[in-house]
């Protein structure tokens, strides 16, 4: 619904309580006796007493509802009904009917419990269902299981039966004559003869839900506007599926009455009664076991009431739960590093497609009235006048003289302008798996047909840009704008509460860049110090060169210390930190130790775990927890244009002469690997003999199966340990890798060394021919290379049968990720179910929807997981060295952390 | 006020182990002052207090996704325990979804039994222990056995090696035969591995001394004969830690209530991943730690980062009741009050048949509940209320 101003919610929906329509209730609220199973006459014009009888309500333009006088837009609709010749059992009620005949007296209708037990057992179910119902519940079972079980009435003595009940709606009493059918009007009898309390007892509420009327004697027939009928193009009409089932019940009901009347064979009745009895059944649900389906021509089956409720597109999943809207967009997104975090770059065309209300007052009139001018198709303009006044809304794009409407603007007419540099909106990429799918940007309308999206949000959204598309919805409401802006703006997901550490950060490039900008062998000269403080918008002094012969030049670390707030001190290791590069304190002769003291980056370089998303404890993070969302939006949008810049600068790129490893290495893998390949035999040869130890457990072939296994994984590592070693340390791959940009050691080894042993479930592949994979081999081989392991490397590349071993696997890693996708998606979706009431009270206490508690203290500390280092509420070495260096400086130890 | 008093005055403030932490960490800080601590204790619990949960935060939907977020970079496959080859275990993705669906039984049950101080650093008694615990029948240590149609002598031949391995005497065997009460039981003369079982004429009468269903299902019940060990247990092993020397039995299968009524066990350190059997034997709040563990176990192994706080919550919603429930329509969703959350979630129709029947009544307090109705839903901020005075309709008046 569009923004109706004076539209005032005059009814808000309170409680909904359930019961059963008793049949004066159906008459009650019934405008016409549906009697003939035909809709139209020949001339086209509804039949009287048909299923589209006008006094269902008026559903086409310039109708008036002959019931309620009004036309399609005030007319709410009108039931009407059709009287059953004959009772049916409706079969949602089926089941409880079962239990009721078994629980009651066939003859009096008593609950088959003594009467002073009764009235005892009510008071208490009385009680429990106030407080607990689950122990009501459970109190109701035993009661139908007691009186289920007593064959003798306690009230007038007589002898009782089984009841068999068989899906869907048939019963029979097993009398000691044999088992005779109960027909829905001996049903309907005695579950007249229950009287209120003991239905009660047997969890039925007879106030809302006389036992009797779970058989149906009158049908009620819902409004066409729940079932209308569309035209073809060929001017025919095509019902409705509820018409279709209910137009099948009238004409069998018609015919059952003819038959009746008629005084026919008591068969022909039964078998028209059955048919009737199954017709209304599949009109409730057709979908029930053991039961004839109502189909259409074609075979189709009819989509009935319970099938349009049920299902993830039912009425409840599809249509209450979730809701289409207006006010949104969808298109591919493409990359912008150079728009802010917070903002999203949203075409022209969508701008003037997409409206936000404007209330017009005296101070922004002029303004208005220039949207107004410029009308729908120039940017920045309107779309609609709402007319305060008239109360009538004004749709520009069908309207010339847009002067004459920009004049008669006045304060309190709203203008629902086109969408503008620095509105708010939601951006959303599905599938929206945690908070941070949707987030609030504000608006940079550009040119282009793709939303523009600044790179570090991508983590949040898990986006990349290979044709990703993403939807775009403007909040119409102050309130909800407020809370956008307030709440769901980007820079306040900058830590995610999954873990308290940054989602939002660099990755790729920007790692790469942050590394080669910060590594200690770049200096910069003043037109490159000029070039990269340029991009970040830096407008103050240039510091002090750190080299000044021969010339003066600049580290790159003094460049990104500008950014760095002043009282800002960090330690830690960076990602290079491993293998030779490793270093435990402040000495660090690689530099891959960072060090800030007061906002300047003394040593160590940035990289994934300095400025990196999704990793805690970086500097991102702790500028992000202890300077603010601001601060930290401040420091991504402008420093990490400088990483950018700085590979624009450098270059970055890679080519096979960066995985171009000696012979000499070559000829170690070759030797690795054909030892391994000795071992392996030599396992084999030991099983065949029957004289390989076999691990605990384990049968002799899944040990043998593990043994090779681990020698090949050794090999296939260690193959990699020497192509490693020979490669270039500052090669752009090793760069990317090394700084976790991209890219791993297995990825290198991968390329230059060897693939290693392809697996699927878990196991060397050895399914495909009778005891072999592939004709190559013999049957029975269990070598490495009959087996899925894999010698070649993707720069060399690799042989036939090794292909073939290599699709197989990665086949597996495509369907295990099908696999997995539905069913994290079906646990969330639980999860969320399960969870979604609790909310932490103004006590500190989590409690659900009823005011239950869950817990006394949100995760016993009471922390919000977003706002900790990791998990942990406060970082006590942190405040020890904040207070330290203060001191050092001699400043005072102002409150800001 | 003096840095003790300071303290005094952190530790009504902060929870436990952050001030214990604090404590440690001051002393240890040599080099700064009284006043300088002081300091760092207001700091400390300035950003405690700062990084308190706000009330009307989401925590139960915040809790969720930061568990369901991560499923799909889960593994899919079971995997080795702990480094052992003995053992394939449930991990990843599969056993999440078995815990969230408390399961009455682990599709890998699993046991770690550390040993009292006497028994725990010898691996030969430790392995005593694990033969003790460890459900053997007879088939474990019979290698074939022997019979002639029309005969009614059956010869056991059994298997030295597993008799030795599973530390059963050929004794034990004859006087588990011999209570079985099929027959006759004897050593063989000839050979001292080898048991004639005569069996009974009540057990194989004549009349069906030619049928060989008879004489495969004597075979089958003799084979099934109880000899040592707690049922459900399939293999228990040894493994002693490198470092610490201590040895620890790991069991195939788990029985807690049996388990800790073994001698030499310490009961205090037992572990299993049944978390019914915990509910059971140990309490809901026994339950409820397991499950905490279990989850965390989980999303470790799959190198995924979660926040205890949430995987409490989940643990939380699933036991407070007093017993364990599934995350799902036969537990906690199925149990709200609601009935359009419930229809809203799973089988629809039932829901409101049965809404129908009992004349029930939808308050509309939760989440689902509000969206459908078309509502706020209670959270976040609708739990607070703003007010201000609204410029009457028709626009401002001057």
């Amino acid at each position: 619904m569009s923004v109706k101003p004076g539209f005032v919610e005059r009814y808000i929906i309170d409680k909904i309580v359930f019961g059963i329509l008793s049949p004066a209730e159906i008459r009650a609220m019934s405008k016409v006796t549906v009697i003939t199973p035909e809709l139209y006459a020949p001339d086209g014009t509804p039949i009287q007493g048909g299923l589209r009888d006008p006094a269902f309500g008026a559903i086409e333009g310039g109708e008036r509802c002959p019931v309620c006088g009004n036309t399609r837009l005030e007319c709410p609709g009108h039931f009407g009904r059709i009287d059953l010749a004959r009772p049916v059992v409706h079969p949602g009620f089926a089941e409880k009917i079962a239990s009721l005949l078994q629980a009651t007296c066939r003859v009096c209708g008593r609950v088959r419990i003594p009467p002073e037990r009764a009235k005892y057992l009510l008071a208490i179910l009385r009680r429990l269902r106030e407080k607990w119902p689950k122990l009501a519940e459970n109190l109701l079972k035993e009661i139908e299981k007691e009186a289920s079980s007593r064959m003798e009435c306690p009230y007038c003595g007589a002898r009782q039966y089984r009841i068999r009940f068989t899906r869907p709606y048939y019963f029979y009493e097993e009398r000691p004559e044999g088992s005779v059918r109960l027909t829905p009007v001996e049903i309907r009898e005695r579950l007249e003869r229950i009287p209120d309390e003991d239905a009660e007892l047997l969890g039925v509420n007879p106030k809302r839900a006389r036992p009797e009327w779970m058989v149906l004697t009158v049908l009620p027939v819902p409004p066409v506007a729940v079932r209308p009928s569309i035209v073809l193009e060929t001017a025919q009409r095509a019902e409705d599926d509820l018409t279709h089932a209910l137009s099948e019940i009238v004409r069998i009901n018609e015919r059952l009455k003819k038959s009746l009347v008629q005084n026919s064979p008591e068969s022909i009745i039964e078998q028209q009664w059955e048919l009737l009895q199954n017709a209304v059944a599949a009109y409730i649900d057709n979908e029930l076991p053991n039961m004839l389906q109502l189909v259409h021509k074609r075979r189709r089956p009819l989509k009935t009431l319970a099938q349009r409720l049920r299902g993830k597109e039912g009425r409840f999943r599809g249509n209450l739960s979730g809701k289409r809207v207006n006010f949104s967009a969808r298109t591919v997104i493409s990359p912008d590093p150079y728009i802010s975090i917070n903002e999203v770059g949203v075409p022209y065309e969508v701008a003037m497609t997409l409206t936000v209300p404007m209330m017009v007052t005296p101070e922004n009139i002029e303004l208005a009235r220039k949207f107004v001018l410029n009308g729908p198709y120039k940017w920045p303009g309107a779309v609609h006048v709402y007319k305060a006044r008239e109360g009538i809304k004004l749709d520009l794009r069908f309207r010339q003289n847009l002067k004459q409407v920009a004049e008669s603007l006045e304060p309190g007419d709203i203008v629902e302008r086109h969408l503008m540099d620095g509105d708010i909106v939601l951006f959303n990429r599905q599938p929206s798996l945690h908070r941070m799918s949707i987030l609030g940007h504000i608006v940079r309308v550009m040119p282009g047909k793709t939303f523009r999206l600044n790179l570090l949000v991508c983590p949040p959204y898990n986006a990349d840009f290979d044709g990703d598309e993403m939807n775009l919805h403007v909040p119409q409401s102050p309130e909800a704008m407020a809370e956008a802006r307030e709440l769901l703006l980007v820079e306040r997901h900058i830590l995610t509460p999954r873990y308290g550490g940054p989602i939002i950060g660099g990755r790729q490039d920007y790692v790469s860049g942050a590394y080669l900008l910060t590594v200690k062998t770049r200096y910069f000269t003043k037109e490159e110090v000029a070039r990269l403080l340029a991009i970040a918008g830096y407008k103050g002094e240039l510091p002090e060169p750190a080299i000044l012969k021969p010339g003066p030049y600049w580290t790159g670390k003094q460049l990104v210390s500008l950014f760095l707030p002043e009282d800002f001190h960090f330690e830690g290791k960076a990602k290079i930190n491993a293998g030779e590069l490793s270093c435990d304190s402040v000495e660090c002769f690689h530099d891959s130790y960072v060090v800030v003291r007061f906002g300047r980056l003394l040593e160590g370089v940035l990289d994934k775990k300095g400025i990196g998303a999704e990793e805690p404890g970086n500097i991102l993070h702790m500028l992000a927890l202890e300077y603010g969302h601001e601060r930290a939006r401040d420091f991504l949008d402008r420093v990490f244009r400088m990483f950018i810049r700085m590979l624009e600068l450098r270059g970055l790129s890679i080519s096979l002469g960066d995985l171009e490893i000696p012979e000499e290495a070559k000829e170690k893998i070759r030797r690795i690997l054909d030892e391994a390949r000795d071992k392996v035999l030599e396992l084999i040869d030991q099983y065949r003999r029957g004289v390989l130890e076999p691990i605990p457990g384990r049968s002799l072939e899944e040990s043998l199966e593990l043994k090779i296994i681990e020698v090949l994984s050794n090999a296939r590592d260690e193959a990699g340990r020497v192509a490693i070693s020979y490669l270039d340390p500052f090669n752009d791959v090793f760069i990317m890798a090394r700084t976790g940009a991209r890219g791993s050691d297995v990825n290198i080894t991968q390329m230059a060394s060897s693939l290693g042993q392809q697996t699927v479930r878990g196991k060397r592949i050895s399914r495909g021919f009778r005891s072999r994979t592939l004709p190559h081999f013999k049957p029975g081989d269990l070598s490495p290379e009959a087996r899925g392991f894999v010698r070649g490397n993707f720069r060399d590349g690799l042989r036939p049968t090794e292909v073939f071993f290599h699709a197989a696997g990665g086949r597996e890693g495509l369907v295990d990720t099908a696999v997995k996708t539905s069913q994290s998606g079906y646990m969330q979706r639980r999860l969320i179910n399960a969870l979604q009431d609790l909310v932490v009270a103004n006590d500190g206490t989590v409690r659900d929807a009823y005011g239950n508690i869950i817990q006394f203290k949100y995760g016993e500390d009471g922390v919000d997981p977003m706002l900790t280092y990791h998990g942990k509420p406060v970082d006590i070495d942190r405040a020890i060295a904040y207070v330290r260096y203060s001191k050092q400086a001699g400043q005072p130890v102002s409150g800001g952390e | 006020m003096s840095l003790k008093k300071k303290l005094e005055w952190a530790k009504q403030i902060l929870p436990p182990s952050i001030y214990e932490e604090l404590v440690e960490k001051l002393d240890a800080a040599r080099d700064l002052k009284a006043k300088d601590k002081e300091r760092v204790v207001d700091i400390v619990v300035r950003d405690y207090l700062a990084h308190m949960v706000q009330p009307g935060e989401p925590v139960g939907t915040v809790a969720a996704q930061s568990i369901g977020e991560p499923g799909t970079q889960m593994t899919l496959r079971t995997f080795h325990y702990a480094g052992m080859m003995e053992f394939d275990v449930t991990l990843g993705l599969p056993r999440l979804i078995e815990i969230l669906d408390a399961r009455r039984e682990p599709s890998t049950p699993i046991m770690e039994i550390p040993l009292a101080e006497e028994y725990k650093r010898d691996k030969e008694k430790a392995k005593e222990i694990a033969r003790r615990i460890e459900y053997t029948t007879l088939e474990k240590v019979i290698s074939v056995i022997d019979y002639t149609i029309g005969d009614n002598v059956f010869l056991i031949r059994l298997d030295p090696e597993m008799l030795e391995d599973k530390g059963v005497t050929v004794e034990a065997v004859v006087s588990v035969l011999e209570k079985a009460k099929l027959g006759e039981v004897r050593v063989s003369e000839e050979d001292p591995y080898t048991i004639e079982l005569v069996v009974s004429e009540k057990i194989l009468p004549e009349e069906q001394l030619f049928d060989v269903k008879k004489y495969n299902d004597i075979v089958a019940k003799i084979k099934k004969l109880y000899v040592k060990g707690v049922k459900n247990i399939n293999r228990a092993t040894v493994r002693c830690e490198e470092e610490s020397g201590e040895c620890m039995i790991y069991t195939d299968g788990s029985k807690l209530t049996e388990i800790l009524k073994i001698r030499g066990v310490d009961r205090t350190r037992v572990r299993t991943n049944n978390i019914h059997e915990i509910a059971e034997v140990l309490g809901i709040e026994a339950a409820r730690n397991a499950i905490v563990d279990e989850i965390l176990k989980v999303l470790q192994d799959s190198g995924l980062d979660v926040d205890v706080r949430h995987i409490m919550l989940v643990a939380d919603v699933m036991t407070w009741t007093g017993a364990v429930r599934q995350i799902g329509r036969l537990g906690v969703v199925g149990d709200k009050r609601s009935v359009l959350a419930r229809a809203a979630y799973e089988v629809t129709t039932k829901h409101i048949f049965n809404a129908a029947i009992r004349g029930e009544v939808e308050e509309l307090l939760g989440v689902t509940e509000t969206i459908i109705a078309g509502l706020v839903p209670p959270v976040g901020t609708s739990t607070v209320l703003v007010g201000a005075p609204a410029p009457r309709a028709g626009g401002a008046r001057r």
